[in-house]
């Protein structure tokens, strides 16, 4: 178990670093081949001559895309200082640079973006998980039921709404022609209540989304399980079909739909981008599309690189959490 | 010598006779079975259908805007109201003049403009499948079949990717884009983007599929005659494989295609698709979150028409996997 786990950190490490050169060789190395000009981004267009040359050497752009990568790397795991002739700027570690925009630091911009993303991605996955599992269990149990037929078109229909358009139609009903709810967040630290009644609309219209994607693998699934020869076994030997259903079918059901929620537990808290931007989220998703269409690639860099952490992150949990769900499971 | 001639007539009588109940028990092949099963699948032929039809429109957009509407890029000023910037009709406009009603500020017809962005949403979702389905299946069966090194790299490969936050570094990605690249430019260059850049994300989910199909076809008795037949590894490849691939890989493509129509809008929607004054879903949508307050009727028009392709084609998707699943009944 403990090899296992020492394998798989490596594996993370060496994945989060091939991920790290990749984002940071085409976002600094396409511009170079396009020809705008980095330093530019930092110091604006008007600047004069000299004080492009200073940003360029301060930021260390005038040094060659490995070097630069190589500070980059330095910057995360110890810090690392700026220097334009005596003004030297530290930043500390985790060092994700400055923001060409607003020059500030990206790192805490990150922190201060991640709780609204996980505010958004925390509620949305307990709605989803309980009511798309809840309803694809039931679909399968009492398959071919009006209930079954129902709730399958309706997950159909809800694989194929995109979120910003159902999320248009949720502010468009509930916030501005009944009023009924608000939408401006608020931090759950301030006041938990308002917190809860600001993210509903987007909890609900997320986790619709999802649930839909869930009852239909968790019906299919299920359903699979249920034709297994040991579920005969069960039954033939006389147990109640709840302990059937509960103990042996639901086990196996689960692990398909762990790994999925997996990868999207760490895709949604690596920014739930069409979300965020749909209902004014300021997460890490809405910095990340800001960044975007203000070219500032620090920001950008450091946005790809946190999501792809969470979503590999999730993947190692996942697998971990299986050895725990599936009796059929060990590792080493 | 005149019986035996009778004879051949009357058995070929008999045959003749008998052709009508022996139909009843005749061989059917794989492709029969899913077509006639499918056939029955009253659901997966309307999405079939719907598929079809929105094909054609957009095929013949310009025939039809020159009919119903008017073309997508004028504007029509006479339809906004000067101080709100939004329609003066009711319902985003909508007249026998303009079908879908006009979008804001400009005046421009939504009709041709949801008909000119099917072709944007469209194209791009059927070659970024291609692309997709082309390297998917060629890595997927190179891994399964070969195994060892090689499917140890393809699949850490496939791994790697699928760890990518996919929608945050395309749209990055496009935007560092240049506006000209290899002699297109424009709405071209934007296009052939986005094709590549779903086509790629998306290869490792029909290469695992195919991979896992390969690694178990690899070890049937009909690749072990082919072997000892003296087959190479590119015939067992081409004509013992892959004809076996053709089932899960259609079923995939008429699947992976919607999403990628959802990729596309979501793109768009977030400024990554093509230019304006091109119409796209996505932008259209993009643009009504400015002013949905005001003029509800602009979000649903693109919504639903990207809703209704997306669930035409799930179905349709759906009903072809249970006809070409050898379990189904």
């Amino acid at each position: 178990m403990l090899v296992y786990l020492i394998r798989r950190l490596v594996n993370v490490a060496v994945l989060l670093l091939v991920v790290s050169a990749i984002t940071f060789g085409i976002f600094f190395m396409v511009p170079k081949l396009t020809g705008s000009d980095p330093a530019l981004l930092y110091v604006g267009k008007i600047a004069d001559k000299a004080a492009v040359e200073g940003i360029r050497h301060k930021m260390g752009l005038d040094k060659s895309i490995a070097e630069q990568y190589f500070l980059f790397l330095k910057g995360l795991f110890v810090g690392r200082d700026y220097s334009q002739g005596t003004d030297v700027t530290h930043c500390s570690a985790p060092c994700f640079g400055y923001s060409f925009k607003t020059e500030q630091e990206v790192w805490p911009l990150l922190l201060d973006r991640l709780p609204v993303t996980l505010s958004l991605a925390s509620g949305a996955s307990v709605i989803w998980l309980v009511v798309g599992t809840g309803t694809g269990i039931v679909s399968a149990l009492r398959r071919r039921s009006v209930l079954d037929r129902a709730t399958m078109v309706t997950a159909l229909a809800g694989v194929s709404l995109p979120i910003y358009f159902t999320g248009l139609l949720a502010l468009s009903i509930f916030v501005n022609t009944l009023g009924w709810l608000p939408n401006n967040y608020v931090n759950f630290t301030d006041d938990p209540v308002e917190w809860a009644r600001n993210l509903i609309l987007p909890w609900i219209t997320l986790a619709f989304l999802y649930a839909a994607t869930y009852a239909r693998l968790t019906r299919a699934t299920l359903l699979e399980v249920l034709g297994e020869d040991y579920i005969r076994t069960a039954r033939a030997k006389g147990l109640k079909e709840n302990k059937v259903i509960g103990k042996h079918a639901l086990r196996s059901t689960m692990t398909p739909i762990l790994t999925v929620f997996g990868l999207d537990i760490g895709a949604l808290i690596g920014g739930a981008v069409l979300t965020e931007k749909t209902f004014d989220l300021r997460g890490l998703g809405y910095e990340a599309v800001q960044a975007i269409s203000q070219s500032d690639l620090p920001v950008i860099l450091g946005v790809t690189l946190f999501a792809a952490f969470f979503v590999i992150m999730a993947n190692l949990v996942v697998d971990l959490l299986y050895a725990v769900v599936d009796p059929r499971v060990r590792l080493g | 010598m005149t019986a035996p001639l009778h004879d051949t007539a009357a058995a070929e009588t008999a045959l003749t006779d008998v052709a009508g109940p022996v139909k009843a028990i005749e061989g059917r092949s794989p492709g029969r079975i899913a077509w006639d099963r499918l056939k029955r699948d009253k659901v997966a032929l309307a999405g079939g259908a719907i598929v079809l039809l929105l094909i054609l429109a957009a095929i013949f957009a310009p025939v039809l805007t020159s009919l119903f509407g008017h073309p997508p890029d004028q504007f029509h000023p006479d339809q906004i109201n000067p101080d709100l910037g939004v329609p003066k009709g009711a319902f985003g406009g909508m007249s026998w003049n303009y079908l879908l009603g006009v979008d804001p500020t400009f005046g421009r017809d939504v009709f041709s403009r949801v008909l000119y962005g099917a072709r944007i949403s469209l194209i791009v979702a059927f070659l970024s499948a291609a692309v997709s389905v082309s390297i998917g299946v060629l890595l997927g069966v190179a891994a399964g079949y070969f195994g060892g090194w090689i499917d140890a790299a393809i699949s850490r490969v496939m791994d790697l990717l699928l760890a990518f936050p996919q929608l945050l570094f395309t749209i990055a990605l496009v935007s560092v884009m240049p506006d000209s690249l290899l002699g297109l430019t424009g709405t071209g260059v934007r296009m052939a983007i986005l094709i590549i850049v779903i086509g790629f994300f998306g290869w490792p989910y029909i290469g695992r599929i195919v991979r896992g199909q390969a690694l178990s076809l690899r070890e049937r008795e009909f690749v072990e005659a082919s072997k000892s037949l003296g087959a190479g590894s590119v015939h067992i490849l081409l004509r013992e494989l892959l004809p076996n691939l053709v089932a899960p890989v259609l079923v995939y493509t008429t699947l992976i295609i919607p999403t990628n129509i959802l990729n596309e809008a979501a793109l768009s929607f977030l400024g990554a698709g093509v230019k304006p004054p091109t119409p796209s879903w996505g932008q259209m949508l993009s643009d009504a979150v400015n002013i949905y307050q005001a003029d509800p009727t602009y979000m649903v028009v693109p919504g639903l028409a990207i809703f209704i392709t997306v669930l035409a084609f799930n179905l349709f998707g759906d009903g072809l996997r249970d006809a070409l699943d050898p379990k189904g009944s």
